[in-house]
């Protein structure tokens, strides 16, 4: 039987906004790898029309990209499978973050990335932080906009290296404005909306925090598999429920636990009955938000019990959890009873534990 | 004071901030100087480092130089011939070079601000090794005594700052410790720690310059870039667990930690050495500590949070409850209700 080859590596150059260099970067690392004899191919590549960027991309061979139909419009692809069977020893993709068109095999381009890396081809790639899960609100809470197409925290945790690529935002509206980034029409309502300065100060402060996270956990690989190397050993419980909150505690939960270094768990309580007995809008937010924390790598579990507090409090310690998040109950809603004794419950019931109320974050004057 | 640097002076300056030598700071640097005079800016090169790879060199080519003087051996920016010169921005590689004695100016960076505050931009760059405040961390990492530096109210100065980061496994960086230094620590853990530092110097550098833009732009406050941590101490709460979790969630985070206690009137004894002991504790971990007043301790601990941008409050929990507090809801009850948009960690005592 022939041997399976090994992983690929990955290489993510992080940015936090469109044109801040980072296929620039790649290509140009791209180029010198081809010099050094390296068998570097282009997977994909979006021009934009930048002339410097596109002017990188000279000898480098490019793999075909693969035209599909949808919805009477033509769309192109990576062709995935014809760089699985050209097996390049390196392979640059632009756009880690990008969702294919539906009737793709995979949803989004970093599972296509996973493909090459599952065949043994090294991967360098670009992606902004606000693709980034785990910051999907505070990216929201800074900018006021709800990214869609993000990526999972583990999936770049699984990358070899992260490179920040930084450039000051004032450098980068003298792009805008030269119209370098976009054409004129997309550049000013880029200016008005995302490419605000307070926002790109901000973001590329996040992606700085981010770039050194990235570093730092790369270092501290314990040398000993499982050997924790500084504090106690941190296990994190999350609370689902039917709402719509639920999606934000995940994503705190499971920030707080990576940069803990901490095993999460994420459980519903339902009655006795099961699942089944939920009406069906309630059932179906619950499996959606328990199915969006498996996609994130978090372990579920359903509990079943008419005490939902006690049943919670029981489940982590039989766990040895040490901190188990909630959400902050609505006060003035209708509901708000329920959910302020379901906190003042846990926190009396989980003595030895540490319990965190994530509270929805706000837009200033929103 | 560093925003009024900046305004008294007409040049601007900008920083390219590296973790080691050879991560490409010099190539950054005159790349930019080249894209710069392509779209018709007067830029000269008024210092380069000696050590020079090919691509630098190639770079070197195609843009003016005025050469350093050579004083007792010691490469002297020609501030004279710079000035005289005039152009619009000048580069000066490794801004962190003590000048001999005899100089206008003990230190290359005195030079830049008098080229800065004659009206002439600086693009100019300097190793994260060489921050006088971080020489103490950068020695722990490599066990180099380093003598010239420079401040780090100059570089926050800087109208910009570019990180430039590459991967510690590039075979031209330096080999950054001296043998026995930081031990169990290798050639590559050692430029990664200073690669984590450069990152977070930066951060906290465009963190400093978010809260000056949007202070001057009249902007409300915008938080979330980072975490912030608030820790309250009571005289019985556990306040050691919650000051070492709060330092080590803050250092994971690369955020931020602050220790308050709302002062309260009468104290006993033992109480008031039980908040004496927490305080010490807290600044001993390198926390930033308040002491607030008011009366009523929540409402004095939420106008700080949301003043400074606090993201997590942790707080400790007695189980010892009053009748009134079970009926009308304890303190836990009214701070998770104060603490709209903040996350409430609540410890046991």
């Amino acid at each position: 039987m022939a041997d399976l080859p090994k992983r690929g590596a990955l290489k993510v150059f992080l940015g936090y906004a469109a044109g801040s260099g980072k296929t620039y970067q790649m290509l140009e690392e791209g180029q010198e790898l081809r010099r050094r004899g390296v068998d570097v191919v282009i997977g994909y590549f979006e021009p934009h029309g930048r002339r410097d960027t596109i002017a990188r991309t000279e000898g480098l061979e490019m793999i075909p990209r693969r035209k599909l139909a949808y919805r009477g419009a033509v769309f192109e692809e990576m062709d995935t499978p014809a760089i699985v069977r050209r097996v390049p020893g390196v392979c640059l993709v632009d756009e880690f973050a990008h969702t294919n068109v539906p009737g793709s095999e995979h949803g989004k381009r970093w599972q296509d990335v996973e493909s090459l890396l599952e065949a043994g081809i090294d991967v360098h790639t670009t992606m902004n932080v606000q693709h980034l899960e785990s910051l999907n609100d505070q990216v929201w809470q800074i900018t006021g906009i709800r990214v869609r197409e993000t990526i999972p925290d583990w999936v770049l945790a699984q990358a070899t290296d992260v490179v920040m690529v930084d450039v000051t935002p004032r450098a980068l509206l003298n792009r805008l404005e030269r119209g370098v980034v976009y054409p004129p029409d997309k550049a000013r309502k880029a200016l008005e909306n995302f490419f605000q300065e307070s926002h790109l100060v901000a973001l590329r402060e996040l992606a700085l925090r981010q770039a050194a996270h990235e570093v730092d956990t790369r270092q501290a690989q314990p040398e000993e598999p499982g050997e924790q190397p500084e504090g106690p050993h941190e296990r994190i419980l999350i609370h689902i429920t039917a709402e719509p909150s639920s999606a934000e505690l995940i994503r705190r939960g499971k920030r707080v636990a990576d940069h803990l270094h901490a095993a999460c768990f994420a459980v519903t309580v339902c009655p006795p009955a099961g699942l089944d007995q939920l009406s069906t809008p309630h059932r179906e937010a619950i499996e959606r938000h328990l199915n969006f924390a498996r996609n994130l790598h978090v372990e579920t579990r359903v509990l079943t019990g008419e005490d939902t507090a006690l049943a919670l409090v029981e489940f982590a310690r039989l766990h040895q959890v040490t901190q188990i998040f909630v959400a902050r109950p609505k006060y003035g809603g209708f509901n708000r009873l329920l959910g302020r004794n379901l906190v003042h419950r846990v926190v009396r019931l989980a003595r030895q534990m540490q319990v965190t109320i994530v509270a929805e974050r706000h837009r200033p004057g929103s | 004071m560093e925003a009024e640097e900046r305004r008294a002076r007409h040049g601007r300056l900008k920083v390219f901030l590296g973790y080691s030598s050879g991560v490409g700071k010099s190539y950054r640097m005159l790349d930019e100087a080249r894209r710069r005079r392509e779209r018709g800016q007067d830029v000269v090169v008024a210092a380069i480092q000696p050590q020079r790879p090919p691509e630098v060199e190639a770079l070197l080519n195609g843009l003016e130089v005025i050469p350093p003087i050579l004083i007792d051996n010691v490469a002297v920016i020609d501030v004279a011939r710079v000035l005289e010169r005039r152009p619009e921005a000048v580069v000066i590689d490794g801004l962190a070079y003590d000048n001999p004695p005899g100089c206008k100016n003990r230190w290359r960076w005195r030079d830049v601000q008098d080229i800065l505050h004659a009206g002439i931009s600086v693009i100019g760059s300097v190793n994260l090794q060489f921050i006088d405040e971080l020489r103490e961390q950068v020695e722990a990492i490599t066990g180099k005594h380093i003598t010239q530096t420079i401040p780090r109210r100059f570089l926050n100065t800087a109208d910009e700052i570019v990180v430039v980061d590459a991967p510690p496994d590039l075979p031209q960086l330096q080999e950054p410790g001296t043998p026995g230094a930081a031990p169990g620590m290798n050639s590559q853990q050692r430029l990664s720690a200073l690669r984590e530092l450069a990152l977070v110097v930066a951060a906290d550098v465009v963190d400093q310059q978010l809260e000056y833009y949007l202070e001057s732009h009249g902007i409300e406050n915008l938080w979330g870039t980072q975490e912030r941590i608030l820790v309250c101490i009571t005289p019985r709460a556990n306040a050691a667990a919650m000051i070492a979790s709060g330092r080590r969630n803050a250092d994971r985070f690369h955020g931020e930690l602050s220790v308050c206690y709302v002062e309260q009137g009468e104290l006993s004894n033992d109480d008031r050495a039980a908040v004496e002991a927490s305080l010490a504790a807290a600044r001993e971990a390198r926390a930033q500590v308040v002491l607030l007043h008011g009366e009523d301790p929540i409402a004095a601990i939420m106008a700080y949070a949301r003043e400074r941008g606090v993201t997590q409050i942790f707080l400790g929990h007695s189980f010892r409850q009053s009748w009134w507090d079970r009926i009308f809801g304890g303190p836990v009850d009214r701070f998770i209700r104060a603490a709209e948009g903040i996350d409430v960690r609540v410890f046991p005592h």
